[in-house]
């Protein structure tokens, strides 16, 4: 496929960009108030496409859709159905929190936002360049919005550039989406890459396996015609193609939380606190990584100093964890591996396949991470704050501060909640026992295992150094699933193809 | 060395009761599908999983679209386990421990009566798998429990030890770990038991298994060569006409599923099919389970099913004269993770076996393809999959690598001297 037919112009431009440059946003959440109008108001939403434009733009839409707010909008159930099992049963479904880990101060019982009669129907996300956010809603919001919906909540957005509440820097690794279809998913992949099919991240494109992941396809007819027709069944409609999931999730941190028992840890030294606050993350504040860089190139990492610096490396000469922890954040959330271990040739993957090739504990544990990835879209909220204030007592009625944590997949229990809860969440990841990820674990105890917060530093050639009793430092506050569609299917959606 | 075996006791449920069963089932349970914390599996020493399973009838749809008669198959009540030991030892001791239990569930059965002898009548039933995978052959529910004790232990003394410890090179702190123990043993705060001597006429049996087969095989290898020639041509026409039946399953179904999975690392998975019509398929699928018993059996014994480390058991089971398989397994991690690494590690060996069952993705000279058509391959299964009614395991909150890390640590624990690489190796796992 040559360049020229990707499909930027169906397609939101959050896919494709962070919108990095737009440093205000906010994400309104909201019901449908009245189908006429709701339909109305978003058709003539000047969503923001993906096509890149000579000039940056000051300012930039998108629209996301839960399963109840495409039924709300007059959807046909056949359609709804059509999307996957996670998007319609919905983010807290009770087996799915137990599998997200969103239990005890977690369960979406204690939300405020995205259970019962607070699940959003839609997110309208509004971006602007600074000091043009309040103009753009505004503008936006003056006709019919009212009519059109009621809030539920405004999630604000902060910028503390590049850098997460905690202070780290953030936002450093995302997978290069390979949009000109040109790079052959189907393995046996031996070498780790950052190039990630267009079907992991856009519904209606083949995807790691060469397949196409669940979206509805229905019969052409006077209200689909303008719809793109499906590539792997041509005489149907593809509501799904140029859409994809969009997971979005409120993540409190507690930065004074964080730094002040990692201080205590450091036995009051802030040097060694640091050092102990980048074992738990995999990096230091400034985005390092503390594993080592290579000299061989990845596919998918660009060759550009800063961005080898930070992202040119896998855990492979590592596997004790002596430089960076097994269970450090990264290493969690981007194991880096790949099909095989240790680049074997054909005979050895044979060998492999047939269960003979690696004998050690670790080996061969962790799921090839091609199949798992995620583009992560979150920006911040609330106010900074540096480490050194953190360890100050907090002021009374002080501002709650985290993340809204987005990502966008094609898949999300193979991606989203894989991560979330093969990694992330697993106190057993990678061989490890009584520890969930260092940052953002829920400390929740499992069945048999009282204890998940532990974090254990590898040595080399020595005991492994341990801490114990890490608190919450993250704790969830609403989330939802939404389905972020093409602007041919958005139009569907508002009815204007009728 | 004690060897582990499986049982599973199959009666056709009496109709009239089937509500009261369901009833008495779930009143074992403190959440969905999960046996309440004080049941009388516990009592048990030697019982690593236990179910009770409900097996409905769920193949009409798919022997419907594959054009045959329709048959009426009953509506199954299965008790199964997998012990130290041997099986039927198991069902005379529970018989004995738990008769009024066991009685007032198989009074649901057809046939069990008052005056019905439970020991006789659970060995009458007693349906044999075709094919049984064991983790690690010869880990005894004691010594995944001794050695998760002696884990825990050996980390609250290292931790609490942390200072004195930390800068110790690697053979010392093995043997200063080493000598820890031993003091915890002698003041009777830890168990480690040694183990039992291997049955002499087991290991007679298996050593005969292990040549036999081969042996039979090669013997009967010409008639095979020419036999096998024939069904592959067959094969690779009928795996290219064979129906599909890969259509979503109803939400309502995945989330009933969902509810009892996922509230231990481990999960149960049961899933029913219909074999392939024809002899072809059947020939074919009995042989595949030949050998995946004989690999189980003999190769893979050592907490690795090819690739895959998070089977703790699993089994086929043939039913109804053949024509139909259970196929049944203890996994870690979310259903997700396990299709995944079925899909990613081990497809081969799934299409060669579940690709005779109808309605399989399509299979490409029977090893490729198949499951690799994730989105297709994933309804199958959901759509196959039975819901387990009581469910029991002996070590929650353990997982397979769990269980072979805590072994490998009190291996090296039992070891009298280490070189400096293994003590390295060894303390890594700490």
């Amino acid at each position: 496929m040559t360049r020229s037919q990707i499909e930027y112009d169906d397609t939101q431009g959050l896919v494709r960009f962070g919108f990095g440059a737009l440093t205000e946003a906010c994400y309104v959440l909201a019901r449908v108030r009245s189908v006429a109008a709701a339909r109305s108001w978003l058709h003539l939403a000047p969503v923001t496409s993906a096509v890149e434009l000579d000039q940056a733009p000051a300012t930039a839409l998108q629209v996301a859709f839960t399963a109840p707010g495409l039924a709300a909008l007059g959807v046909a159930p056949s359609v709804i159905a059509g999307f996957s099992h996670e998007f319609v049963s919905g983010m807290t479904e009770p087996s799915r929190s137990r599998r997200l880990g969103d239990v005890g101060s977690d369960a979406p019982a204690q939300w405020e936002w995205g259970t019962s009669t607070t699940v959003p129907h839609l997110v309208v996300m509004f971006f602007a360049k600074a000091q043009r956010l309040e103009g753009l809603m505004k503008d936006l919001m003056g006709s019919g919005w009212n009519e059109a919906f009621d809030e539920l909540q405004r999630l604000h957005t902060g910028d503390l550039e590049g850098h997460e509440p905690f202070g780290f820097r953030d936002g450093i690794s995302q997978p290069e989406i390979d949009w000109e279809q040109s790079y052959e998913p189907l393995g046996p992949h031996v070498t780790y890459g950052n190039r990630v099919a267009l079907g992991e991240f856009l519904l209606g494109y083949r995807n790691e396996y060469g397949k196409y992941t669940d979206r509805p396809l229905i019969d052409a007819d006077a209200a689909s015609e303008g719809l793109p027709s499906a590539e792997d069944a041509p005489n149907k409609k593809d509501v799904g193609r140029n859409g994809t999931y969009f997971v979005l999730r409120q993540l409190r941190q507690d930065v004074r939380g964080f730094w002040q028992f990692i201080v205590n840890q450091a036995g009051g030294n802030f040097a060694q606190a640091e050092m102990i606050g980048a074992a738990m993350v995999g990096r230091g504040a400034n985005g390092d990584p503390l594993a080592a860089i290579q000299a061989e190139k990845i596919a998918g990492i660009e060759q550009e100093p800063e961005v080898i610096a930070r992202n040119q490396f896998t855990f492979d000469a590592d596997a004790l964890g002596v430089r960076c922890p097994i269970g450090a954040h990264i290493r969690r959330t981007n194991p880096r591996n790949t099909d095989y271990v240790g680049r074997p040739d054909a005979l050895k993957r044979l060998i492999a396949m047939l269960g003979f090739g690696q004998n050690g504990l670790r080996d061969d544990l962790t799921s090839s991470v091609r199949f798992h990835r995620i583009l992560r879209r979150g920006r911040e909220y609330g106010p900074g704050l540096s480490p050194q204030d953190a360890l100050a007592p907090a002021p009374p009625g002080e501002a709650e501060r985290g993340l809204h944590f987005a990502c966008l997949n094609a898949n999300i229990s193979r991606q989203f909640e894989f991560l979330q809860n093969a990694w992330t969440m697993n106190s057993k990841f990678s061989a490890l026992t009584g520890e969930n990820d260092p940052v953002v674990g829920n400390r929740q105890a499992i069945t048999g295992c009282p204890v998940t917060g532990r974090f254990t530093i590898p040595a080399s050639g020595r005991l492994r150094r341990r801490m114990s009793g890490l608190p919450p430092f993250v704790t969830v506050r609403g989330g939802a699933y939404f389905f972020l569609p093409g602007l041919r299917a958005l139009r569907y959606f508002t009815g204007a193809m009728r | 060395m004690t060897p582990q075996s499986s049982f599973m006791v199959l009666g056709a449920i009496d109709r009239g009761r089937e509500a009261e069963l369901r009833r008495l089932l779930a009143s074992m349970n403190d959440a969905p599908g999960q046996v309440d914390a004080g049941n009388a599996f516990r009592d048990f020493e030697n019982l690593h999983f236990a179910r009770l399973l409900i097996i409905e009838d769920t193949t009409r749809e798919d022997i419907e679209a594959y054009g045959l008669p329709p048959r009426s198959y009953p509506t199954y009540l299965a008790f199964l386990g997998d012990v130290d030991g041997d099986g039927d030892e198991f069902l005379e001791d529970a018989a004995r421990r738990a008769s009024k239990g066991l009685r007032e569930i198989f009074a649901c059965c057809e046939g069990f009566i008052e005056s019905t002898d439970l020991v006789a009548w659970m060995k009458a039933h007693r349906t044999p798998s075709a094919a049984d995978y064991v983790n690690w052959r010869g880990r005894t529910v004691r010594s995944a429990r001794e050695n998760a004790a002696l884990y825990e232990r050996l980390q609250r003394y290292i931790d609490d030890n942390a200072g004195a410890l930390a800068d110790l090179p690697p053979q010392a702190a093995h043997a200063t770990l080493q000598q820890f123990v031993q003091a915890e043993q002698s003041a009777g705060r830890l168990a480690l038991t040694p183990e039992n001597p291997t049955p002499f006429g087991w290991t007679i049996a298996n050593l005969l298994h292990l040549i036999g087969v081969p042996l039979v095989l090669l013997l009967a290898s010409p008639l095979l060569l020419i036999i096998g020639a024939v069904f592959l041509v067959r094969l690779r026409s009928l795996e290219k006409s064979d129906l599909e039946l890969c259509q979503r399953v109803e939400q309502s179904h995945s989330d009933a599923l969902a509810l009892i999975e996922d509230h231990d690392v481990t999960n149960q998975f049961s899933a029913l099919g219909g074999v392939k019509p024809g002899v072809v398929r059947l020939w074919t699928l009995s042989f595949v389970l030949l050998i995946i018993d004989y690999a189980a059996r003999h190769l893979y014994t050592r907490g690795r099913l090819a690739r895959v480390r998070t089977i703790h058991f699993a089994r086929w089971v043939w039913l109804d004269n053949r024509r139909r398989v259970i196929f049944l397994s203890n996994y870690d991690g979310s259903l997700e993770s396990y299709m995944d690494d079925f899909i990613n590690k081990v497809g081969f060996g799934l299409n060669v076996v579940f690709g005779n069952g109808m309605g399989y993705p399509r299979t490409n000279w029977l090893l490729i393809d198949g499951c690799k058509d994730e989105r297709k391959f994933k309804e199958y299964l959901r759509r196959h999959q039975l819901p387990t009614q009581v469910w029991y395991k002996a070590y929650p909150g353990l997982t397979a690598v769990d269980l072979e890390r805590n072994a490998r640590i009190r291996e090296g624990i039992e070891s009298r001297a280490m070189s400096e690489a293994e003590a390295r190796e060894w303390i890594a796992k700490l």
